[in-house]
């Protein structure tokens, strides 16, 4: 298990231990602060070069990158390359090497093929690589902004805060992940920080969104929707992705909506104080009704909200970590 | 021509092994056994501590000419098959344009025929490998071609398979598929289980290649055709083809060295150099394939030497060609798979050389008369296709260094057990303490 990411890129949120992911929430809950003053900058990675990559369109996430490394008072190369590396006939090799020529100290990345960050990582090993969404394979950031606000939504009910708290807010907590697990990058990201700082995590979709072979996860299927979303303290729902071909793998979009998605009489049976979540963005009336997306217990603009410090957190301890620990 | 001497090698006669020299004369195994007078001027080649057997055939190398000689050429192949101990390759159809016509055939044959080899051709089966009509396999046949193939994929209609089976038949060739149902396989890039599933993978599942199996053992049932299934990769597809064989059927099989040396594991830091159809499978597959090995139960040992211009392997793991370099280690692989020890040496030799060399019809009985003959015994009046191995000897691979254009070999940094000391091909000496000459 891996106990910090300091100096480290942060590639995937598997191997992680519960001490390495608090501490990630912790370096988060002190750029909150930040986002309150007048001057929205700390001078933490002052003179150091963030490049964001994006292979993958995603303005969201992009701009919530480039906001964090701003506000770590970095300078930012924003690079856009979202037409296919393929069609350019450059290979990922060429790219990483000639955007590293410029004098680069980390690059943010996105592409749509599983493991690229990984790759990238290999050909660049003195650049730290953020990994912000690779193929179907992993979002760390989204997992950590994830149990971040679930930590200080709960601290908050506890009248505590989320450094106090440390993971044991999450102990035995039950999380229900609904939807398209199979494609989805957010759903391996979560189970893997959900489970290390202790909860329980339960995911109900219809077999063909399930990952073929799960015998491995730390997660148990829901046998019944219904039950599954009144034991449910939080349900994070995932984007049902059709516009990659998710929609095929069911019969239709509205049978989808009427089996598995979070319908205002399914969220009937939610309990008062279960918390709602998404990745965004959502198919409204998909997988989530309209009305269920604008409840008081769905905080989805929360976790965009929380998005920045998390990823300033990610940012600087994986970059500004570097020489402290004297690692190359 | 000229004459050489194998000196104090371990001969692999078809069944035992025996200390003794190898005369050529000419191109021509002249005398085996203890050589008491060499006439003068004859150049040596020391055998000590080596085997010394029929040189080997590779039934499955993409040469990539035409169309792709920025990955390999004919030449530079045969350079690389060479090192590894081979005399002749049986050249895949999947070039650019496919191998489909007597002009491009004739090409290959060509230009294979001025390397140090035996270059044999496969022809594909369907124009343009495209499944849709069939190639014209009688005028292919007539060149000598012997083996039909258009391996990338299989034939996926099972009614055009049906019809290449029966035409096939009475021509004395034999078809060679690659099973791989892509209706199953389509869009995945490595094994379909746990691991392609925690890595967001999208899978290639063992049922894609064992359902095709399935499918073409019954169309050779019925049509009564010879077929030859390529790169086997799972227990399954061996369990069911050693059946339809104990049934009589007329199927041939071979295994490929990264199938029983590397399983899916290998995928794990999304390397494309470990990306391959069929990927590489399950560790208990890896077993099963060892374990038939082992046990006599493969009737080929084949590369699938598949080479790729670097650039192409610096793509995302999805985005990159499959496909992995073999000539120049396949025969160190196998030797580490059967375990090693000079009891294993026959084995070695059936799996390289004397199987391929039957179901590609390369032997003295069978060869076309523009190839000399392969996967003989060692035996005067044979034609001098030899391989000089060392199985004691220990190198490392190193993906600068060999004779490929491309540099995509899985075992880059390896070290392997056995290797190639000598070849003799077309009956001159190439390749001299490991070195092409």
């Amino acid at each position: 298990m891996i106990d910090s990411i300091r100096g480290q890129s942060l590639l995937t949120l598997e191997g992680l231990s519960a001490r390495a992911l608090v501490e990630i929430l912790d370096t988060a809950e002190t750029f909150v602060e930040v986002q309150s003053r007048t001057v929205k900058k700390v001078p933490a990675l002052k003179g150091r070069v963030v490049a964001s990559l994006f292979f993958e369109e995603s303005t969201r996430t992009r701009l919530s990158f480039e906001t964090a490394a701003k506000r770590l008072s970095a300078d930012v190369l924003s690079l856009a390359v979202a037409s296919s590396s393929v069609k350019k006939g450059e290979s990922l090799r060429d790219t990483i090497t000639t955007i590293d020529a410029l004098g680069i100290d980390a690059v943010v990345m996105r592409h749509q093929s599983s493991g690229a960050a990984l790759q990238v990582s290999r050909y660049v090993p003195h650049v730290r690589v953020v990994n912000a969404g690779d193929g179907q394979h992993q979002h760390p950031t989204q997992g950590l902004l994830d149990v971040f606000t679930v930590r200080q939504i709960l601290a908050e009910r506890h009248d505590t805060t989320g450094q106090e708290s440390g993971a044991e807010l999450f102990e035995g907590l039950h999380v229900l992940i609904v939807g398209d697990v199979r494609h989805s990058r957010v759903a391996r990201s979560d189970i893997q920080a959900y489970t290390a700082l202790g909860a329980q995590v339960k995911i109900a979709a219809p077999g063909t969104l399930l990952p073929v072979d799960m015998q491995e996860w730390p997660v148990t299927l829901a046998d019944d929707f219904s039950e599954a979303l009144e034991w449910a303290d939080v349900v994070g729902l995932l984007r049902l992705q059709h516009e990659r071909g998710s929609g095929s793998f069911v019969p239709s979009l509205a049978e989808f909506t009427a089996t598995y998605g979070l319908t205002m009489e399914r969220a009937r049976r939610l309990r008062s104080e279960t918390i709602i979540m998404h990745p965004g963005p959502m198919n409204r009336g998909v997988e989530i009704d309209s009305k269920v997306a604008d409840l008081p217990s769905a905080v989805i603009a929360r976790q965009v909200t929380n998005g920045v410090p998390v990823r300033m957190a990610a940012l600087y301890l994986s970059v500004a970590g570097l020489k402290e620990d004297g690692a190359a | 021509m000229s004459s050489l001497v194998i000196r104090n090698g371990m001969i692999a006669g078809a069944t035992s092994l025996e200390m003794g020299d190898v005369l050529v004369v000419d191109g021509t195994i002249v005398e085996t056994g203890e050589i008491s007078s060499v006439p003068s001027g004859v150049a040596v080649v020391d055998a000590e501590g080596c085997w010394v057997g029929p040189g080997f055939v590779d039934l499955h190398t993409h040469l990539r000419e035409p169309g792709r000689e920025e990955a390999e050429t004919i030449e530079s192949g045969a350079r690389a098959g060479a090192i590894g101990g081979f005399t002749a390759l049986v050249a895949m159809p999947n070039t650019e344009p496919a191998l489909d016509s007597v002009a491009l055939v004739s090409y290959v044959l060509e230009r294979g025929a001025r390397t140090v080899l035996d270059i044999a051709v496969a022809g594909a089966i369907t124009v343009g490998r495209a499944g849709e009509r069939l190639a014209p396999m009688g005028e292919l046949a007539a060149l000598g071609v012997r083996l039909f193939t258009d391996d990338g994929t299989g034939v996926q209609d099972p009614s055009l398979m049906r019809r290449a089976l029966t035409y096939a038949a009475p021509l004395g060739v034999r078809l060679a598929q690659h099973c791989e149902d892509e209706s199953l396989a389509s869009n995945g890039t490595m094994n379909e289980g746990a691991i392609s599933s925690r890595l967001g993978l999208i899978g290639r599942p063992a049922l894609a290649e064992e359902l095709m199996v399935m499918r073409d053992i019954e169309l050779v049932r019925l049509t009564g055709g010879a077929l030859h299934f390529l790169h086997l990769s799972t227990a399954r597809s061996l369990a069911l083809v050693h059946e339809a064989q104990r049934q009589g059927l007329r199927v041939t099989f071979e295994v490929a060295p990264h199938h029983f040396t590397l399983d899916e594991s290998a995928c794990e830091g999304f390397d494309p150099i470990f990306k391959v159809h069929p990927p590489l499978r399950s560790a208990a597959d890896v077993l099963a394939l060892r374990e038939a090995l082992r046990s006599g139960m493969v009737d080929a040992v084949a590369t699938d030497h598949a080479p790729h211009a670097p650039e192409l392997k610096d793509l995302a793991f999805d985005e990159a060609p499959a496909g992995m370099l073999g000539l120049e280690h396949a025969a160190s692989l196998t030797l580490e798979a059967l375990g090693g020890g000079s009891d294993v040496a026959l084995r070695f030799f059936e799996l390289l050389s004397r199987g391929p060399a039957r179901i590609a019809q390369l032997r003295k009985s069978d060869a076309h008369p523009r190839h000399s003959s392969h996967g003989g015994s060692l035996v005067a009046g044979e034609d001098a296709n030899i391989v000089v191995f060392d199985p004691r000897a220990r190198w490392h691979v190193d993906a600068d260094g060999l004779q490929s254009r491309a540099r995509n070999t899985p075992y880059h940094g390896r070290e392997l057990l056995g290797r190639v000391r000598a070849t003799v091909a077309k009956g001159q000496l190439i390749v001299n303490e490991g070195l092409l000459i």
